[in-house]
């Protein structure tokens, strides 16, 4: 514990709390927001394990773009309107705590009977923009330019899906 | 409890937090939102085995990261786009109203 | 010497402070000037714009309070701080406090990575314009979480229209950064300016004064218009067309809050395009290098404080559809072939050619683009019908 420091455990307690409250809590956009601010606490912890390209592309991306996809869309489906549904679900849906909890404390168990809890390893060589640059043109192009294809196909089809329909909204 | 160890009970429990909104949450938009969580859960992973581990030298974590950031914004956006579209045909985004129908 | 003034009180103020705090110290001294700084540049910056916007409308502007109403802020905070604070009974008081200091919080955040002079920048971070365009992002959550607490149609609406609004002009903003990011070969803001920091005879080696880049730095600056929601593109807080957009509900202090954070943002964004385009704190010619660097940091935002000021005075506001359409299908092709330009001009020699194949195709996707915009959503001309 004391080679962790304070402000990584701070902010793994906050990115706890702020999933828990997205899958909690009962309306659509505080869920929405609260799933913001978990986002925005994975990438500071990304930014605390020191991969600063990444940690910032998480907060460009995922709070700035999806977050806010995820609530318009919430919005423009109406489920701003909060739905009477019991926060305890009984009968069928009890099944899914149960398997989330099995898997956490497999992971859990498989984390402390690993190497894990043992070693620490040498630190990694910071990631500079320049050596990301580097490898994504030298070894990775292949999968850059896959996913700018899949990019370019995925823009196109939620347009394509989205787009709303000529003949049917008498 | 190595840093390693405490990134990967973090990554863990975010895993089965994302879990399990995605299997018990009624709507359609909240079960996207699991997914997106367990997405994140898995990248943390990626970064923490990069910084921890025992290969030094390889930026590999960061730029399966950075895909795996890419390809979670195009699912997010394809899969947006699908629940607007099913509301507009079924006027609902409960699921426990969709399933079944007959499409 | 002059230029490195402040730098050296940090360090004699730090040789001060005992050994075991001095992280800390060093820390608080490098955030305090940010802090004191741009809030009172607010504050000159809004007895500005209302004398100038004033003059440019043919009456004067405030002129009680002060001399020629230079302490027009202080009866402005005065006034904001002691109104009553209103909440609707049916907003979302956690959602609503909130909105206004996130805001603030990532209003003040992009300061960090401004190089204000010679060694004088907070963080130099290894990919600092991409913190830059990370934390604006970020602000666009906090306008929607105001406009949609305040349960206020007309809010959620100016809410909504606003970021789809930030969230279009994003784009080319993003890509003209990329031409000079590409030019320059880093992200970090310090490197740069370090680029731009030479002279070819009497000319500095700005990147506005490439063709690329002087397009480029059109598009950036019309972009930020529109991400900080002036005027042209203030459709989601006109006054006339949604009463106050997505802070109706806002009253007092909160509602200071957010304009502070609508100038903050105006001045973070002014701080790139200069750090981008026009040098940093380079000077504009050879002989004028012994002013220092910090002034001329600080001569080229009022100078485009000015621009911001001069646009909004002189230009009709955009309908939405006007706004997006110019985004979408004018802004982003044309910052595209900046990019392209950018690229052109790095990898042919220098001389006449690369000044002739880059100006070559900004023209001709201007005119090609120009064209495609301007026959778009011809209006009927208007008819009258008068009751008979």
């Amino acid at each position: 514990m004391r080679q962790m420091s304070a402000a990584f455990l701070i902010l793994a307690i906050v990115t706890m709390i702020a999933a828990c409250a997205a899958m909690t809590l009962r309306g659509l956009v505080h869920c929405a927001l609260a799933l913001a601010v978990a986002f925005a606490g994975i990438g500071t912890l990304y930014l605390s394990l020191g991969a600063q390209f990444l940690g910032l592309a998480q907060l460009l991306v995922y709070v700035g773009a999806i977050a806010v996809l995820i609530v318009f869309v919430i919005l423009l489906t109406r489920g701003g309107e909060s739905d009477a549904r019991p926060l305890i679900p009984t009968g069928l849906p009890i099944t899914g705590i149960v398997v989330a909890t099995t898997i956490l404390a497999l992971l859990a168990w498989a984390v402390f009977h690993s190497f894990a809890i043992h070693s620490l390893g040498p630190p990694a060589s910071p990631a500079t923009v320049r050596e990301l640059g580097t490898v994504l043109m030298a070894d990775y192009v292949l999968p850059l330019e896959v996913m700018g294809l899949m990019l370019t196909a995925a823009l196109i089809g939620a347009v394509v899906v989205a787009m709303k329909e000529k003949q049917d909204t008498q | 409890m190595t840093p390693l160890a405490g990134c990967l009970l973090v990554s863990s429990t975010l895993f089965a937090v994302g879990l399990a909104g995605a299997l018990t949450r009624r709507n359609t938009i909240l079960v996207l939102v699991g997914i997106e969580l367990m997405l994140n859960a898995a990248n943390l992973n990626f970064v923490a085995f990069w910084r921890f581990g025992h290969h030094t030298g390889m930026s590999t974590g960061v730029i399966f990261g950075l895909f795996s950031i890419a390809v979670a914004a195009a699912e997010a956006a394809v899969g947006l786009a699908l629940i607007l579209a099913v509301y507009r045909h079924a006027k609902t985004t409960d699921l426990s109203l969709l399933t079944g129908r007959a499409q | 010497m002059l230029d490195q003034v402040f730098v050296s009180l940090k360090h004699w103020l730090l040789g001060y402070s005992p050994a075991a705090i001095q992280p800390a110290v060093s820390i608080l001294l490098t955030i305090l000037p940010i802090l004191l700084v741009f809030p009172v540049l607010f504050a000159l910056t809004t007895v500005l714009e209302r004398k100038g916007l004033g003059r440019i409308q043919n009456r004067y502007g405030p002129n009680r309070v002060g001399f020629y109403g230079i302490l027009q802020p202080m009866a402005d905070a005065l006034k904001s701080l002691t109104k009553e604070d209103i909440v609707p009974a049916s907003a979302d008081h956690t959602v609503h406090f909130l909105a206004p200091l996130i805001l603030l919080a990532v209003a003040f955040l992009p300061f960090a990575v401004l190089p204000i002079g010679r060694n004088m920048i907070a963080a130099n971070l290894d990919a600092g314009v991409l913190f830059f365009f990370a934390i604006g992002a970020i602000s666009e959550l906090s306008v929607f979480m105001a406009g949609w607490s305040s349960r206020n149609k007309y809010s959620l609406l100016g809410a909504m229209r606003a970021v789809a609004q930030m969230i279009s002009y994003e784009v080319p903003l993003l890509l003209s950064s990329i031409a000079v990011i590409m030019a320059a070969g880093s992200l970090s803001t310090v490197e740069i300016v370090n680029k731009q920091a030479g002279f070819s005879g009497i000319f500095p080696h700005w990147y506005v004064l490439t063709p690329w880049g002087f397009v480029g730095f059109v598009l950036f600056m019309i972009a930020a218009t529109a991400e900080t929601n002036r005027s042209p593109f203030d459709l989601p807080e006109g006054e006339s067309e949604i009463i106050a957009g997505y802070y109706i509900e806002y009253s007092g202090f909160k509602f200071a809050l957010f304009f502070l954070g609508e100038y903050l943002g105006m001045f973070a964004i002014s701080g790139l395009g200069i750090t981008l385009f026009l040098g940093g704190w380079g000077a504009p010619l050879p002989f004028l290098t012994w002013v220092p660097s910090w002034i001329w940091f600080f001569a080229k935002l009022l100078g485009l404080i000015i621009g911001f000021i001069w646009v909004r005075g002189t230009l009709p506001r955009l309908r939405m559809d006007q706004l997006m359409n110019f985004a979408w299908k004018f802004m982003l092709p044309m910052a595209l072939v900046v990019v392209v330009s950018a690229g052109a001009w790095r990898f042919l020699p220098q001389g006449v050619t690369r000044w002739l194949v880059s100006t070559l195709l900004l023209a001709v996707a201007y005119g090609l683009l120009a064209r495609g915009v301007e026959s778009r959503n011809k209006i009927a001309k208007r008819t009258y019908r008068f009751a008979e």
